[in-house]
């Protein structure tokens, strides 16, 4: 009995999200270590981002079934994590983080194999390795022992293990850990590339905002098992959410109360500094108006946008854990 | 011209020159034969060792030596010229098979033991397990994959050169010889299996456990010599065979024998006399048949166990 794999997919549910987090929690030796996520992800690209610790690794790998949640469950593609693991398994390839290879093969074999596992028939997995090995840039180096590879290497042959059978969903755990620079720009662009190509979703884990940030499309940030930032990174880009960031010198106190008055959100960022969002029919003269009137010096006025790095920090800095939900 | 036109064009359908990421959604292999991906790729390797397939080789010394014995009983012309008795010497019985099984069986152990340490310990040590388990292939697949390797390598060399033996034997001496030794074969094939599920399931719980492969050698030899020498001990000291119940060696002996219906319980007797008159008389009986199976079954049921601890994606620390 020969099944395809576009049969079983048949049972995929496209309305369904990607990831649906249902009440989702982990605990190990009683320490809780994801706790009650709810959410569902509908991204093509959907980054998972954190500090150490934070549970982003586990909740990857409850994703893939290897810890078991200790209460709610979560689904992929409509399918239960607990009730469908093996019906998903077929869906999804894995990156792991650390190095993980089977020693003595070379890197064509190694790939051919993992195909193979997948389900793959032995001839066309061989063909699909050495495709997947073409794609990664390693074609050159397929005949070389993985254990001889360099570190770029070995993500790039891992990635290829990853996508050599041609899954939906990929999930990728630190894809450029250890990489240098055109190395990194490198695994940016494949992955972008799979993005693109429309034909599977992808989740990445990182704690490098700016990979994050040029490869994602839906941002999950957790703390301490918490998710405290579900932020939709294409809608924040279509949105065009502008704020003027204003260094100035003087007495603030009177210019605020004028900015105010103006009916601009004002926000004070440092002893200088100011962020202020206008509304319609507030001009930037005004604030030049405003700043001459209150003795104040404006020394630098630029458009800005709320970068990553400023959603993630602050998300860092907010001590007490309040919950996001996508 | 045109079939070079032709030949470019199906160049650049090649697969590799399509860089871009496509799924798949072609026929997949059916679920319950995946284990044995594992055993095809690693007899590969396995016979890239030359110890190891010059050893191979000569496991098949003692089959083609029991095929000749069994020739020889057969061809009067080469008895008379020989001048033996060999059918005297040597009966085709349910013992010769009895003893092809043990020595094969011995041949087996070591070549187990060139095998099967390093098969679980070098995927826990590349941290290849996460690898395995992400893909639709569940922790049981993987344990009977990684078993299968050491049973179809000594199924080559234990079962199906015995049953080859036994037809041997059957062609050369007939019909009814075939019909009343039907249940040698039977003994043949389940004590072989028996032999090779348990060094299968002891050479890959050694591996999850010990890393270093030298040492799971060390380890795999300890835990048959090291229970035989305390049985022994224990056989001298009580004067019985109920202390072979914790060796290995004996064990399995037990289960060939109860096969073969060479089984007797009482295995010795001890006699103490003192000018000429008996003074004391010890029979010493081995533990019975259902014992040893037990324990066989125990120690199975204990390696399962300890396997099922260590193969999992990710230890978790508590």
């Amino acid at each position: 009995m020969t099944q395809t794999a576009a049969v079983t997919d048949s049972h995929l549910n496209d309305s369904a999200g990607v990831i649906t987090l249902d009440n989702l929690s982990v605990s190990f030796g009683g320490r809780p270590i994801l706790k009650s996520l709810n959410g569902e992800l509908r991204g093509r690209a959907i980054g998972l981002l954190g500090p150490n610790g934070a549970g982003k690794t586990t909740l990857i790998h409850t994703l893939l079934g290897f810890h078991s949640p200790s209460s709610g469950t979560a689904r992929i593609f409509g399918s239960d994590i607990r009730a469908d693991a093996n019906q998903i398994k077929r869906l999804i390839g894995y990156m792991p983080e650390r190095d993980s290879f089977i020693t003595k093969m070379s890197c064509i074999h190694f790939v051919r194999f993992m195909a193979e596992l997948s389900g793959l028939p032995p001839a066309t997995a061989l063909e699909r390795a050495h495709e997947a090995l073409f794609f990664v840039g390693l074609g050159e180096a397929r005949y070389r022992n993985v254990d001889t590879f360099s570190l770029g290497m070995k993500q790039l042959a891992k990635l290829a293990q990853a996508i050599v059978h041609g899954p939906k969903l990929i999930f990728l755990d630190e894809p450029t850990n250890g990489l240098d620079p055109p190395a990194r720009q490198r695994m940016i662009k494949m992955i972008r590339e799979i993005r693109d190509s429309g034909q599977a979703n992808i989740v990445l884990s990182s704690h490098l905002l700016r990979d994050v940030e040029e490869c994602c499309e839906e941002i999950l940030i957790l703390k301490e098992g918490r998710l405290v930032v579900y932020c939709n990174l294409e809608e924040e880009r279509k949105a065009n959410k502008k704020f003027l960031m204003l260094e100035t010198r003087g007495d603030l106190q009177t210019f605020v109360e004028g900015v105010t008055k103006m009916g601009a959100e004002c926000a004070l960022t440092s002893d200088h500094r100011l962020r202020i969002i206008l509304q319609e029919g507030n001009e930037i003269r005004d604030l030049y108006r405003l700043a001459a009137g209150s003795q104040v010096q404006i020394r630098r006025l630029a458009y800005k946008r709320d970068s990553l790095e400023d959603i993630f920090l602050k998300a860092m800095e907010n001590g007490d854990v309040s919950e996001a939900r996508p | 011209m045109p079939s070079l036109t032709v030949g470019l064009l199906t160049r650049l359908h090649m697969a590799v020159l399509e860089r871009s990421y496509k799924r798949y959604e072609g026929a997949l292999l059916p679920e319950w034969s995946r284990f044995l991906i594992i055993p095809r790729h690693a007899v590969r390797n396995i016979f890239r060792s030359k110890l190891f397939t010059g050893f191979y080789a000569l496991s098949f010394v003692w089959p083609l030596v029991c095929a000749i014995l069994i020739y020889l009983h057969h061809n009067a012309e080469a008895l008379a010229i020989l001048r033996v008795n060999v059918v005297d010497v040597l009966p085709i019985d349910a013992s010769f098979f009895q003893a092809f099984v043990a020595v094969q069986g011995t041949i087996g152990f070591f070549l187990a033991m060139l095998v099967g340490p390093q098969q679980v310990s070098r995927d826990l040590t590349n941290n290849a397990l996460p690898l395995y388990l992400c893909r639709p292939f569940s922790r049981s697949e993987y344990v009977v994959g990684k078993m299968s390797i050491v049973i179809i390598l000594l199924s080559t060399i234990m079962w199906a050169p015995g049953l080859i033996l036994f037809l041997l034997q059957s062609y050369l001496d007939g019909w009814a010889w075939f019909s009343d030794n039907i249940p040698i074969a039977s003994a043949i094939f389940l004590g072989s299996l028996v032999w090779i599920l348990l060094l299968a399931l002891l050479t890959q719980t050694i591996s999850a456990w010990v890393k270093w492969s030298l040492a799971a050698r060390a380890a795999l030899i300890g835990l048959f010599l090291i229970p035989s020498v305390f049985a022994t001990i224990i056989n001298q000291m009580i004067e019985t065979h109920w202390g072979n119940i914790i060796s290995l060696t004996a064990l399995i002996q037990n289960v060939w024998a109860g096969l073969f219906g060479t089984f007797a319980r009482q295995a010795g007797q001890v006699t103490e006399m003192r000018r000429g008159v008996v003074v004391r008389e010890v029979f010493m009986t081995e533990p019975p048949l259902w014992a040893s199976w037990f324990m066989l079954f125990l120690i199975c049921a204990f390696c399962l166990w300890l396997l099922s601890r260590k193969v999992k994606a990710y230890e978790v620390v508590k």
